[in-house]
């Protein structure tokens, strides 16, 4: 029963990290390797909005969402517009700049900035308390998770299907040629999808954070994350995304339970392997076989 | 009113096209244009440690193996069009296998260096060898993740010395075998590189990264060749590696850090890619740079990514390319 529920817990998790970066990919093909460092960014400006300027938290969890939702914006702006196409230079500048961001935040005493210091960063929970679901003590921020979670993926289907900007984001997705035949603006419709995407990496943040420390580090281990479950699940397929963290999350919580916590890293590795190995192209991945796979 | 523009003029100087041919054995003149550029870097690499005191030697030694890097990512981004984030994982095979033969089986430095390399790209190539049937982002996703997952497991399975890893290990006789073995590797590493990709086996290199389906209807194995590459590649980085662990008597997990896959790509995109003798000369630039950053701790990775998108956005040429240019060819102002 633990390893139920936690294991639940902890495929949502993944899935949360996941959908923005797919998102991204799915819509404009970009790999947006600044992932992990706007899932920290959300996480360190909202505890310096909470500890250094006393803003109330919800305020200043908007507060960051709108900030990395727009730095998302910027950098596809000012960066990632003018290499568009250029699949080498993509990789290495979005790459560049999530290391700018995650190094940048080390930074300390330059305008009385205050980067990290030590491991004392922690995101107060939403409501501090406990709760017995079916046999199993559970807090209340990981129910947050399942439920937070849940509702992320909702809104994004109910979003894609039934609203203009939704729907256009998917024109792109699908044939980019047609949807700008149709007057849709490929630069703008990736510009949006980049703000969503660097949101829903803050929202993520913000859900998963308080259950540990904002660290540097916890940046190259969401993108790891986030991408371990894209290659899994098939690139820029949303259902393979969300099978993908589902089989992940288990098979590491499983592989705690039975050998210990230090095989989960070996696990990931080992999933990605036999994936490329016997599925190139992910468990549900749609890219035409010998497009992707040669 | 007539509007006049001026555009800019860019022609080949003459002497570059006698010397394209048989020509260019016709007169001193000819052979020393073509000789000078090469003369040039291998005189100034091969004096430099001589000019040099104690501590920049040592920064020489390691630009050198971060040229070697930056050549084996330009090499595979390039002319083979697989964009390795990973070169931490190179450097830290051959270092990681050259300390264990030598702690555990005490194997001088003459032996474990080249076993480090030819074992070291194979383990190197093996690893990344299922992500190698896919094009794409896959490469690059996969070489990023490989030297982080590798620290993690050395941690989580306390091996190989653990976090600690492992010290007091030979070293080079001398300050002048330390710069002079890592110079040598990299002229060498250089000029057959050059020579390399434009014998028949660069130029298949060359179809997979414009088509590789064209590439594979010639009854080519792009998959073959692909492995081939990187395991070119993976030699130079492992070479690095197992000479680093020589250099400092040392291995530790450090040497998987992201120094060694950011800095190369800073490098080649700096010097000037595709040109192979850029990426060198951006590693012999921007390691000195890194060095008297020092004191900024990590903040090092934010100058190198600051230079890198500086360079990309607005430069994407590079330093060689442009030096070539104004090398090979006059420009003046016409009006239009």
């Amino acid at each position: 029963m633990d390893i139920l529920v936690y294991g639940t817990v902890n495929s949502v998790q993944f899935a949360l990290i996941a959908v923005g970066f797919t998102l991204v990919y799915g819509v404009s093909r970009l790999p947006n390797f600044a992932h992990g460092a706007l899932y920290v960014f959300v996480g360190f400006t909202t505890w310096s909005l909470v500890n250094s300027f006393k803003v109330v938290y919800p305020l200043a969890i908007l507060i960051s969402l709108c900030a990395s939702a727009i730095l998302g914006a910027v950098i596809y702006r000012l960066v990632l517009i003018r290499l568009r196409g250029l699949p080498t230079s993509e990789i290495i500048a979005s790459f560049a700049l999530g290391l700018i961001i995650l190094e940048g935040f080390r930074l300390q005493g330059i305008g009385g900035f205050k980067g990290f210091i030590g491991p004392f960063y922690v995101l107060p929970s939403f409501v501090d308390a406990k709760l017995r679901v079916a046999g199993v003590l559970i807090d209340f921020q990981r129910l947050f998770v399942i439920f937070g979670g849940l509702a992320v993926v909702i809104a994004l289907w109910l979003f894609t299907r039934y609203t203009k900007v939704g729907l256009s984001l998917r024109a792109i997705a699908q044939d980019e040629q047609a949807a700008m035949m149709l007057g849709i603006d490929s630069d703008r419709a990736a510009v949006v999808a980049l703000s969503i995407g660097s949101a829903l990496a803050g929202l993520a943040a913000v859900i998963i954070l308080p259950l540990g420390n904002v660290t540097a580090e916890a940046g190259y281990k969401v993108l790891i994350d986030a991408l371990a479950v894209c290659i899994i699940g098939g690139l820029g397929s949303w259902a393979g995304t969300l099978l993908a963290s589902f089989v992940l999350g288990f098979a590491m919580i499983l592989s705690d339970a039975l050998f210990g916590a230090l095989w989960k890293s070996v696990v990931l590795v080992g999933a990605i392997i036999l994936i490329l190995i016997f599925r190139p192209s992910g468990l549900l991945g749609k890219q035409k076989e010998l497009e992707e796979r040669v | 009113m007539e509007v006049k523009e001026r555009r800019k003029e860019r022609l080949d100087r003459g002497i570059k096209v006698r010397t394209e041919g048989l020509y260019a054995l016709s007169s001193w003149r000819e052979m020393g244009y073509l000789l000078a550029p090469r003369l040039f870097l291998i005189g100034g690499l091969l004096l430099l440690p001589l000019l040099l005191d104690m501590y920049w030697q040592r920064v020489l030694c390691i630009a050198g193996i971060y040229a070697l890097l930056a050549l084996g990512f330009d090499f595979l981004a390039q002319y083979v069009g697989l964009v390795c984030l990973g070169g931490a994982f190179f450097v830290g095979c051959g270092t990681y296998i050259a300390g264990l033969l030598h702690v555990y089986l005490d194997l001088s430095p003459l032996f474990t260096i080249p076993i480090a390399t030819v074992g070291g790209a194979t383990v190197s190539t093996l690893v990344l060898l299922p992500c190698l049937r896919l094009r794409g982002i896959y490469f690059a996703i996969t070489s990023f993740m490989f030297p982080m997952l590798s620290v993690y497991i050395i941690i989580a399975l306390n091996v190989f010395g653990g976090t600690e890893g492992k010290s007091g290990l030979a070293t080079f006789p001398s300050v002048w075998v330390d710069q002079y073995i890592i110079l040598l590797a990299v002229l060498i590493c250089l000029f057959s590189m050059r020579r390399l990709v434009n014998e028949d086996f660069g130029l298949i290199l060359r179809g997979i990264k414009d088509n590789d389906q064209a590439v594979r209807a010639s009854g080519i194995s792009i998959t073959l060749y692909k492995t081939k590459a990187v395991f070119i590649s993976a030699l130079m980085g492992c070479f690095g590696g197992a000479y680093l662990c020589h250099l400092y008597g040392w291995i530790g997990i450090s040497q998987f850090a992201m120094d060694f896959s950011i800095l190369p790509i800073s490098a080649a995109v700096m010097g000037g890619v595709g040109t192979l003798a850029g990426p060198v000369i951006g590693a012999l630039l921007l390691t000195p740079l890194s060095e008297l950053l020092r004191g900024f701790g990590q903040l090092r990775v934010v100058v190198y990514c600051l230079v890198l998108i500086g360079f990309i956005v607005y430069k994407p040429e590079g330093f060689m390319n442009f030096l070539q240019r104004k090398y090979h060819q006059f420009e003046r102002w016409e009006e239009v």
